[in-house]
């Protein structure tokens, strides 16, 4: 073990443990209790205030009663990130109140819009909420003490720098008066400071970096939590609706007389790619009328693909195809022939479905001045403004109640959903309540890009990589999302984590070649990283095999001078035993990735049966998010997102045959659940630095890589495709 | 017209009898905790307990529920937190929480039939998605909740 590494490990006030593997149940090792439930900050279970305003308002932000209860607003999604509680963390660090007497509940995107943006940008994605809001929410808060410190020296007549804030009282320290918060609340309101106060540093942090129960837990397990498909408005009708089944196509026409005198039918409404049913009563009713209608549809050359022939095309997009070049160092040309052994393997990943539990939906109540909105959205800001294009209304006149979000994943950012509603509701002239089926979910997702990625290698005499040459061609996921590629044609989410690597070889050259079809592409947890860790980290255990060196060692070497990198490395290493001997048919697999400005180390633990069943018995993660606001729901994202990247790594697929995506529920779309999910042991150890990382992806782009690795090292057998289960790792097999 | 007791209280329903319950509970009773996730009883979203089943509400037709007793999870306790609840929370469980209702409710039912689970008990019985992958809590907690319902 290095200096550095045993340098970062006195760092323990910053280290945590959480792990299954305490038979006592605990599920914390290193601090004490949490909080009891009666001491945390609380939210209601439907997270939006209509009004958007309270009368005892410091700021936009917070409010204060005079019986010291407190109003924190949190202007992200709350999705299971834990933001929700995390954000409204760091604003208390700086207004230093009383955390028990603290509710939280969504910023309004309205008002966002009506007041210069007072609350910044509202979305979660790119596992940005806290790192994205931190320096925001910090002088938010500090700014509010300060103004408080200065109410309460005012009604002294003393200096306020004699006055101190805590758990929601200011003392006046010479003489040991103290005021509530609740006491000064309205004359803080009225005070403007000559300058907004410094917000402090992490060495000062002395409420960020508790583990705290997330405040939305009560409310999902009795079931009162409001979803944007829970949503209840008067008069509302339900709406079902088929889109185009080969994703891009028309509706051509569709005959609405099976439907004519149907009971309960309010309209059948055309939209120019699906048709919609609306109907009272239930949205069984809406999704069965539905079903008798047999539209037609203009599906264009789209309709006579295949899974098979976009996979030649893109293999022939490696050779044919326009590379642009993100990273060229050294000169990989001369390196390769004159290296002593030279590698070569593509790896494959197919299209892939978010899935989120909570399909799309969206509830609109349209009138002719103002258009409310039910939804639970990644981006209430962004889908406002889109909402208001499509209801012909300035975005001042558009309420987007914001909801629980029942899984987002990059999935809902879009509107989709939101705008097809508001079609709906303008043709039936209701309230109306719009759900997609799963299969509709599914099949008309935003899909993460298929790829296809080949590596070359010229390795030295003494085994290591001299040089390597990296080729990707995968859909865009910026130019899906109206963003523009730079001018040398670079994608930066399809050479995400390629041309970022850290590994140090003299002549290193990543190219990208962007090809799309018809298929939209989307954000999908991780976006890029997520397929193209597990290719590179495959390939780089691949180079350990051909000069018979320890995969875990070889990263070690490649990554020497980055402390950083090597602790989180060292760490899963240690933790999982790695290199102690594994019984036939057991193996060990290791992978590494930055993302969000975060590393991520998993070792997976894996048997392979002789039938060539895999279960991954045990996984071992280590994250360093250099800060840490709340590292109980840091570790809860990076068990989920090794679920969620498990679940893509074992069995995640969308084929397409005749343009139109295959798998359409969960009897094809197959997820893990509880028999096939490993123990998890996740060390969250920050390490600092300039920057924030962020929490919610990186757990996702190591397993699949540490899984597949593990069975190579199990069966000899090398996973250059996903999903797994399409590999046959039977003993008999070759 | 199809006469069930929810939560103790009865209600007519006047839809089509064909009509999944889940529906029923949801946009004619108005119990909106009780998820749709799949509405081919894959997921588990949707289970409630019929007569004191666990059942997956998506896949039973009101037709054929006359006279049924209906638990959702607005139902599983009142004034006060049942036993599995409890373990949900100490655990803290839920992430994007859609799924949980159906998790929750799964393993009351569960708990009931295996008062000493195993892992493999476990595994075998308790199928619902969880698609945040919580999986690790929920285990713990059903073993929690196990823990503490013996005393």
């Amino acid at each position: 073990m290095d200096a550095s590494h045993t340098a970062s490990t006195t760092l323990n006030r910053r280290q945590f443990l959480f792990t299954a593997a305490t038979a006592a149940g605990g599920f914390a090792i290193g601090f004490g209790a949490l909080p009891r439930w009666a001491e945390a900050a609380t939210v209601a279970a439907q997270p939006w205030d209509e009004t958007a305003t309270s009368p005892h308002e410091i700021d936009a932000w917070i409010a204060i009663d005079p019986d010291d209860s407190i109003l924190i607003r949190y202007q992200r999604a709350e999705m299971g990130q834990g933001s929700m509680t995390a954000v409204p963390m760091m604003l208390n660090e700086e207004l230093q109140a009383d955390w028990s007497k603290i509710r939280i509940e969504y910023a309004s995107a309205n008002r966002n819009i009506r007041e210069n943006k007072v609350y910044g940008d509202m979305f979660s994605n790119g596992s940005r909420s806290i790192k994205g809001s931190q320096k925001l929410v910090q002088q938010v808060g500090a700014s509010a003490r300060e103004r408080l410190i200065a109410a309460a020296a005012q009604r002294w007549a003393v200096p306020a720098s004699e006055c101190g804030a805590a758990n929601s009282v200011v003392t006046h320290k010479p003489s040991g008066r103290t005021l509530r918060y609740g006491e000064i609340a309205s004359d803080a309101a009225k005070i403007k400071l000559d300058k907004e106060p410094a917000i402090k540093t992490p060495d000062q942090f002395t409420f960020i970096g508790k583990p705290m129960p997330r405040i939305d837990v009560p409310l999902k397990v009795d079931g009162s939590a409001k979803f944007g498909i829970d949503a209840q408005v008067p008069g509302m009708v339900f709406a079902a609706i088929i889109q185009c089944p080969v994703p891009g196509g028309k509706l051509k026409s569709v005959d609405e007389s099976p439907l004519s005198g149907a009971p309960g039918i309010v309209g059948v409404v055309k939209m120019p790619d699906a048709v919609a049913v609306a109907a009272t009563g239930s949205f069984w009713r809406a999704k069965q009328a539905l079903a008798k209608l047999q539209p037609e549809w203009d599906v264009g050359p789209a309709g006579n693909t295949d899974t098979a022939q976009f996979l030649r095309e893109y293999r022939a997009a490696l050779d044919e195809g326009k590379a642009a070049t993100a990273r060229n160092q050294g000169n990989v040309d001369q390196a390769l022939p004159g290296a002593a052994k030279t590698l070569e393997a593509v790896y494959e990943t197919p299209y892939l479905s978010h899935s989120p539990m909570e399909p799309m939906n969206a509830t609109v109540d349209l009138k002719p001045d103002r258009l409310d909105i039910w939804v639970g959205t990644q981006d209430a800001l962004d889908e406002t403004e889109k909402a208001a294009k499509a209801a012909g209304l300035e975005p001042e006149q558009v309420y987007l109640h914001n909801c629980f979000v029942g899984g987002g994943f990059g999935r809902r950012n879009v509107a989709d959903e939101v705008v097809q509603a508001i079609a709906i509701a303008k043709a039936v002239q209701k309230p109306v309540k719009l759900i997609w089926t799963r299969e509709e979910d599914t099949r008309h997702d935003k899909f993460r890009p298929m790829a296809v990625t080949r590596f070359k290698a010229g390795l030295g005499a003494d085994g290591m990589p001299a040089a390597w040459s990296i080729r990707t061609v995968a859909g865009s996921v910026p130019l899906a999302a109206g963003l523009k590629l730079p001018p040398n044609g670079v994608d930066f989410v399809a050479i995400a984590a390629l041309a970022s690597n850290p590994y140090n070889i003299a002549n290193t050259r990543v190219e990208c070649v962007v090809k799309d079809t018809h298929l939209p592409v989307w954000w999908w947890r991780a976006p890029g990283a997520n397929q193209n860790v597990y290719a590179i980290e495959s390939f780089l255990d691949e180079i350990a095999a051909a000069s018979g060196q320890d995969p875990y060692q070889l990263r070690r070497k490649l990554l020497a001078g980055k402390p950083d990198y090597l602790k989180v490395l060292d760490t899963v290493a240690e933790k999982s035993d790695w290199g102690k001997p594994l019984p036939k048919g057991r193996g060990r697999g290791i992978a590494i990735c930055e993302d969000t400005g975060s590393l991520c180390a998993q070792v997976a633990e894996v048997t392979v049966g002789s039938k060539g069943e895999v279960k991954v018995d045990r996984v071992i993660a280590a994250i360093d998010s250099r800060y840490v606001v709340n590292p109980l729901t840091v570790a809860e994202q990076v068990e989920g997102a090794i679920i969620f990247g498990l679940t893509a790594a074992l069995y995640g697929k969308i084929d397409v045959k005749n343009g139109v995506p295959v798998q359409g529920n969960f009897d094809t779309y197959r997820m893990v659940r509880l028999a096939q999910a490993p123990k998890i042991d996740v060390y969250v150890m920050p390490g600092g630095g300039k920057d924030w990382g962020g929490a919610g992806e990186p757990g996702t782009p190591p397993i699949a890589g540490a899984v597949a690795n593990a069975i190579f090292a199990a069966t000899g057998k090398r996973i250059r495709s996903l999903p797994i289960m399409d590999h046959d790792l039977s003993s008999g097999s070759a | 017209m199809i006469n069930i007791t929810v939560n103790g209280t009865q209600h007519q329903l006047d839809l089509e009898l064909d009509t999944p319950l889940l529906w029923a509970l949801r946009d004619v009773v108005g119990l909106t905790g009780t998820k749709y996730g799949c509405g081919i009883a894959q997921c588990g979203a949707c289970t409630v307990h019929i007569n004191g089943v666990a059942m997956r509400s998506c896949s039973v037709a009101i037709g054929n529920l006359e006279g049924a007793s209906i638990t959702t999870i607005e139902g599983l306790a009142t004034g006060g937190r049942h036993p599995v609840q409890e373990a949900w929370i100490a655990e803290d469980v839920p992430q994007c929480g859609y799924c949980q209702s159906g998790q929750i409710m799964a393993t009351v039912a569960f708990l009931k039939a295996h008062p000493n689970p195993t892992d493999a008990d476990i595994d075998a019985n308790i199928t619902n998605i969880c698609r945040c992958g919580t999986y690790e809590r929920l285990r713990r907690a059903i073993h929690r909740a196990a823990e503490s319902m013996k005393t």
